[in-house]
């Protein structure tokens, strides 16, 4: 340990600033909501952290899925319902289905969103009736493209791209497997997803050709583009891994650039929503930011014995929220 | 660590040809005045005559691994249901998991060894199959979901014995012990058995492993000449070198994997004061040293497989071969 570039003699730190909380569950996903953190607990509590701190109930069950957009958090539960939570602590039931586990979650950006039970993904517009589409497989991730109204839905054997607005059949991509996590590059060239092996596989949408990045000891639970989408981070291996997406041809023949390595594991990654930097977490519940063009790391949160289970940035970049599966989590304004 | 070993949730996985009655000795082990709270996974609502709101529907998805490993099926929707249930906040005793009576145990018992969180947060605890006493071995000759249910299992309930005559039980024991000398048999009626039993068994707990019965072993040399499943064992007086039974283990059950459904293992190696044991299922190998070898006990190494079409002297070869 004593090695460790994190815990060096002079390391820079930011843990003094970092506010902590302990809420007694899990956080499963965290969002901001203008200047508050909306920390989701897995046990169906949301807490809305900021000047002062307000917890709501969004489920009567476990939490399954985060989402969200800029003005709500989504939430999918084992309740078999769909849960809209507004800054200001409204709670609201987007969808019912009692019986049901609401497995997956996706927001758009122009308040539509998608969420999926079994086999079966729902597309509900902003205005107007739900679509629905069914999947070979119990679905495993869904995402929305960056621009317009297209679905990416992960399933096994796959991922299927839906137009919900259109008649056609969804357009299936193929690779055997289990497909869980589900990604689209921020221009709409590449979709990835995480697999139940430890690897990611993507496409190249032009051609749909492959692109196998494994090499990982254990599974990706989480994974961002950065700005622009030149770099896909992910966790699953004792460094952060980035692919490299810039070039028209993804990360094909390129190596990854590691950062931030230690002789525990990431558990969870976020982007900067401004810059290339990165927050890292792991599973001894220490979290860092690094700068990926030099390597440049700040401690951000020291280890705290359960992983980090959800980390994430404010829009303009201000302030970072990290959660552990032990409850605990954290609040840093930059 | 051993903190960690303690508090996984056991999982049950309850087998058994249509009809046998799983369902009823599910809805006994729920209704049962044990204090205890199961988390269930059905496949199909209803049937379950116990109100429970712990109780979830799976689809028995059953998914390839693309690990190399050509019979590494899982559950996937077991992952997911279990990733689910683990979040919950009134936390449960155990998991049973209920599978279909044309249902094969391996990917169930596979998702607990290939998946990470799962094999983190439970344990498979044990494989308990309900037989129908009267018409299991009529199943044996015209249903392989069956023999693999029989082959598979840790616990077998025989149950309905009150439709058979004692002559005919033995019989069937018989074959079930062919197939599968491991197995601990209960005669039922109804699926009426005590629930310590059935559940906490630790299966497939290396430390459990204490003996591979010779007795047992015995019967598995009777086998029928209609049987492509059974089982095979093989002992040595002489140590083993580790440096020649790895390989050979790890190419076998790759190359076999497929047929051998379980294999089981207490061996001695040379200069290793520890006794080593080892399980697998098809081609997932989980094995260490348990205790060093008491000074009045044999140390014999001993070896079982339960599959089909096993070669009985290609294996007994491979395994002398072994030997320091």
């Amino acid at each position: 340990m004593a090695s460790s570039p994190t815990t060096a003699a002079t390391p820079s730190s930011l843990t003094s600033r970092l506010r902590p909380f302990d809420f007694g569950g899990a956080v499963v996903g965290i969002r901001f909501l203008g200047a508050n953190a909306a920390f989701v607990l897995g046990e169906g509590d949301i807490v809305l952290a900021g000047e002062s701190e307000t917890r709501v109930t969004a489920h009567k069950g476990s939490v399954l899925s985060v989402s969200g957009d800029a003005r709500r958090v989504l939430t999918g539960g084992d309740d078999g319902r769909v849960v809209a939570t507004r800054g200001d602590g409204s709670v609201e039931t987007l969808f019912e289905q009692k019986g049901r586990w609401i497995d997956h979650v996706a927001a758009a950006p122009d308040g539509s969103f998608a969420y999926s039970h079994g086999k079966t993904a729902y597309f509900q517009p902003a205005k107007g009736v739900v679509k629905s589409v069914e999947v070979p497989s119990t679905v495993g991730g869904l995402a929305f493209a960056p621009k317009g109204t297209r679905l990416a839905i992960a399933h096994y054997g796959g991922a299927s791209l839906w137009f919900p607005n259109a008649v056609a059949k969804p357009q299936i991509l193929e690779w055997k497997g289990s497909h869980r996590g589900v990604i689209w590059h921020p221009e709409a060239r590449f979709v990835v997803t995480t697999m139940q092996e430890p690897a990611l596989h993507g496409w190249r949408l032009p051609d749909g050709q492959h692109m196998r990045m494994s090499g990982y000891p254990s599974r990706v639970r989480t994974m961002e583009f950065t700005p622009g989408g030149r770099f896909l981070a992910t966790s699953g291996s004792t460094e952060a891994i980035l692919w490299p997406f810039a070039s028209k041809e993804g990360p094909m023949g390129k190596q990854p650039t590691m950062l931030a390595p230690r002789d525990v594991r990431v558990s969870a990654v976020a982007t900067h929503p401004k810059e290339e930097v990165v927050a890292v977490g792991y599973e001894d519940g220490l979290a860092l930011m690094v700068r990926i063009a030099d390597g440049a790391e700040i401690l951000v949160r020291a280890p705290a014995g359960a992983p980090v289970s959800a980390l994430a940035w404010r829009a303009d970049g201000g302030a970072l929220a990290i959660g552990a599966e032990d409850g605990k989590a954290g609040l840093l304004v930059l | 660590m051993a903190e960690a070993e303690t508090t996984k949730i056991p999982v049950t996985v309850l087998t058994g040809y249509l009809g046998a009655g799983k369902t009823t000795l599910l809805n006994r082990i729920l209704s049962e005045p044990h204090g205890k709270k199961f988390a269930v996974v059905v496949n199909e609502f209803g049937e379950i005559g116990i109100d429970n709101d712990l109780v979830v529907g799976a689809d028995e998805e059953v998914f390839e691994m693309n690990n190399g490993c050509i019979c590494c099926t899982v559950r996937g929707d077991l992952i997911r249901i279990i990733d689910g249930l683990l979040k919950r906040k009134d936390g449960f005793d155990g998991i049973i998991v209920e599978t279909t009576g044309l249902a094969d145990p391996a990917p169930v018992a596979q998702t607990f060894f290939v998946d990470e969180t799962v094999g983190a947060k439970t344990t498979l605890d044990a494989v308990v199959t309900v037989a129908d006493a009267k018409w299991l071995k009529e199943r044996l000759k015209d249903a392989p979901e069956a023999k693999n249910q029989i082959a598979f299992a840790d616990v077998i309930l025989l149950n309905k014995t009150d439709l058979v005559s004692e002559t005919e039980l033995k019989d069937v024991e018989m074959r079930i012990r062919a197939i599968n000398p491991f197995a601990r048999i209960h005669r039922t009626q109804r699926s009426d058995i005590a629930i310590d039993k059935v559940l906490g068994q630790g299966a497939f707990d290396l430390d459990r492993i204490t003996a591979i019965d010779p007795d047992f072993l015995e019967g598995g040399h009777k086998h029928f000449h209609d049987e492509d499943m059974r089982s095979v064992s093989f002992s040595s007086d002489k140590p083993l070198d580790p440096d020649k039974f790895f390989p050979w283990i790890q190419e076998l059950t790759q190359r076999e994997g497929p047929n051998i459904l379980r294999s089981k293992g207490i061996l001695a190696f040379k200069d290793d004061p520890d006794r080593f044991v080892f399980q697998g299922v098809h081609m997932i190998l989980d094995g260490d040293h348990q205790r060093p070898w008491k000074a009045d006990e044999p140390k014999t190494s001993r070896i079982v497989f339960i599959g089909r079409q096993l070669d009985d002297k290609a294996l007994h070869a491979g395994f002398l071969s072994c030997v320091a």
